[in-house]
């Protein structure tokens, strides 16, 4: 905006602000109104949905499905999205960083007079679209779940190590055969291939990038687990080798 | 117009001729009488001192724009939010116990045992969620009013810090609850603290009190959660608000003062013809 076009508009503000009503009581009674609606909603949200209290936090046992709070869904499933497991720390803090920047800095590039929401394409259609995205990627999130089987055929010796893996809720960030999901996590159908035991059970210790460390299993779990992880050499390899 | 008015200002605040207290005033020396005066003495005392009279007048008093209607009050709403969750926070905190060993006890103490305690934890629970979709929907109108533009350009940047601050609560908030779901979550999320460049790892280090997660992080968060963060929105809002005085709230972008008063010409007219007989108006006033 030129000095011209803030001149106008304040001018025009002066003679809107002029013909309006006074703060109180009218847009008070409003905001109040509102206000109660606010406290009527939480109460009401408080007694009919209650609270929820899973399990204790352990760090011993990983039965758990690592998921955010609702509105961090569409930042979780984001990471899902962005598929090559190197770029994941672009989708953790570029994304969000990037976003955040164009959030703050909006008011500085976006400079025109206009205010319409009809009369700014660009503005609102990029508006627009931010929201469907959000919204869809938060209901992705929502009915995502981690899967409890895994059809892989298995030796019966590994049974127990499948187990672990299931009960740890690795299949919530990993792909096995045609079970889990994809990200953040690489896929693991044929991770014996790509590493050694000894490298994977490095990783299942000090867990890399996002990965929680699992090292505080049991011995005998952790051991199970990384001979499991550690057999994984893809489907039909997988399949003749239970035979 | 303007320059006597504030350099009589202070005058204006004083109230007639001071008298002492207790001293009867024009003879009628009746003890009921003072009391009866006692808060207008009272009040006006403190306005005396802080001028605070004229401050209400202002805020209360000024005029919103034309047009203002209820979109207008979702920033209010979310103030409401945030101070519903101040308060059911407050008692949450006479019963909580941040150490990782009896946090969890704590919880499950004030749910079942305490007095509606379930009750107040469910109202800080789901207050949650609605003060986060407050936010957004506030930001919402903001940005297709077109409302973040001059000379509300700060009021916008101000808006996005308490938008990441309240992300931050809803953050720092899910672990204190600490159970499974919330805790192994809450790794993952620092972990995802811990990828950025350059001071991701501090960050991620900072968060947790150390290179793991231990009996220092639930402290920490405890710590962020209901001082650090709530300290420092609280003073966003503070200027929010501020600047809301200053700036005074937008007109809806549709409105503009030429048509504005133009609309109104049109609405006299109709109802004059209505008036003057037109039978189709007169049926249409009727509905109405």
């Amino acid at each position: 905006m030129n000095r011209a076009e803030k001149e106008a508009y304040l001018r025009e503000y002066e003679v809107l602000k002029k013909k309006g009503k006074p703060f109180f009581p009218y847009a008070v009674a409003k905001d109040s109104a509102m206000a109660l609606i606010v406290v009527l909603v939480i109460v009401l949200m408080s007694l009919i949905l209650g609270t929820e209290q899973g399990p204790k936090a352990d760090p011993t046992t990983t039965t758990f499905v690592p998921r955010p709070d609702w509105y961090f869904f569409f930042l979780f499933e984001l990471l899902r999205i962005i598929k090559p497991y190197q770029l994941v720390p672009i989708a953790t803090i570029g994304v969000p960083t990037i976003c955040m920047v164009l959030l703050i800095s909006l008011p500085f590039f976006d400079r025109g007079p206009e205010r319409r929401p009809e009369r700014r394409p660009v503005a609102s259609s990029a508006g627009c679209l931010t929201i469907i995205a959000m919204a869809f990627l938060t209901y992705v999130g929502a009915s995502a779940g981690p899967p409890t089987e895994i059809d892989l055929a298995t030796k019966p010796e590994l049974e127990a190590g499948k187990n672990v893996v299931l009960s740890s809720g690795c299949l919530g960030c990993h792909v096995i055969g045609d079970n889990g999901n994809h990200g953040p996590g690489p896929e693991l159908t044929e991770i014996g291939v790509r590493r050694s035991a000894a490298a994977i059970e490095r990783s299942l210790r000090v867990g890399p990038d996002l990965m929680p460390s699992y090292s505080n299993l049991d011995a005998d779990q952790f051991d199970d687990l990384v001979a499991y992880v550690s057999s994984l050499r893809g489907e039909d390899e997988e399949a003749t080798n239970g035979e | 117009m303007a320059e006597p008015e504030t350099s009589s200002r202070f005058l204006k605040l004083l109230p007639g001729p001071l008298r002492r207290p207790g001293t009867p005033q024009n003879g009628t020396g009746n003890l009921i009488d003072s009391a009866k005066e006692a808060p207008a003495d009272l009040l006006g005392w403190v306005d005396e001192r802080t001028g605070g009279s004229s401050q209400m007048t202002a805020m209360l008093f000024r005029k919103v724009p034309k047009g203002t209607n209820w979109f207008y009050t979702l920033g209010s709403a979310t103030l409401f939010a945030f101070i519903a969750q101040a308060l059911t926070g407050v008692f949450l905190a006479m019963y909580y116990t941040p150490s990782a060993t009896q946090a969890y006890e704590s919880i499950v103490h004030l749910t079942q045992d305490v007095f509606l305690g379930e009750f107040v934890r469910g109202m800080h629970l789901w207050g949650a969620s609605v003060m986060v979709i407050l936010v957004f929907l506030h930001m919402a109108r903001t940005f297709f009013f077109g409302a973040y533009k001059y000379p509300r350009e700060l009021q916008w940047v101000i808006g996005v810090v308490l938008l990441i601050l309240t992300m931050t609560m809803a953050f720092t908030g899910y672990l204190l609850r600490f159970d499974q779901r919330a805790f192994w979550a809450t790794v993952v999320g620092t972990n995802i603290n811990g990828t950025g460049p350059l001071v991701g790892p501090f960050l991620s280090d900072f968060l947790r009190g150390g290179a793991e997660f231990g009996p220092t992080t639930l402290p920490r968060f405890y710590a962020i959660h209901m001082l650090l963060v709530p300290g420092a929105i609280i003073a966003m809002i503070g200027a929010h608000l501020k600047l809301v005085m200053t700036l005074g709230t937008t007109a809806p972008p549709w409105l503009r003062a030429d048509e504005a008063s133009k609309a109104r010409d049109l609405r006299t007219e109709k109802v004059t013809t209505s008036l003057n007989g037109g039978s189709s108006d007169a049926e249409e006033v009727n509905e109405v």
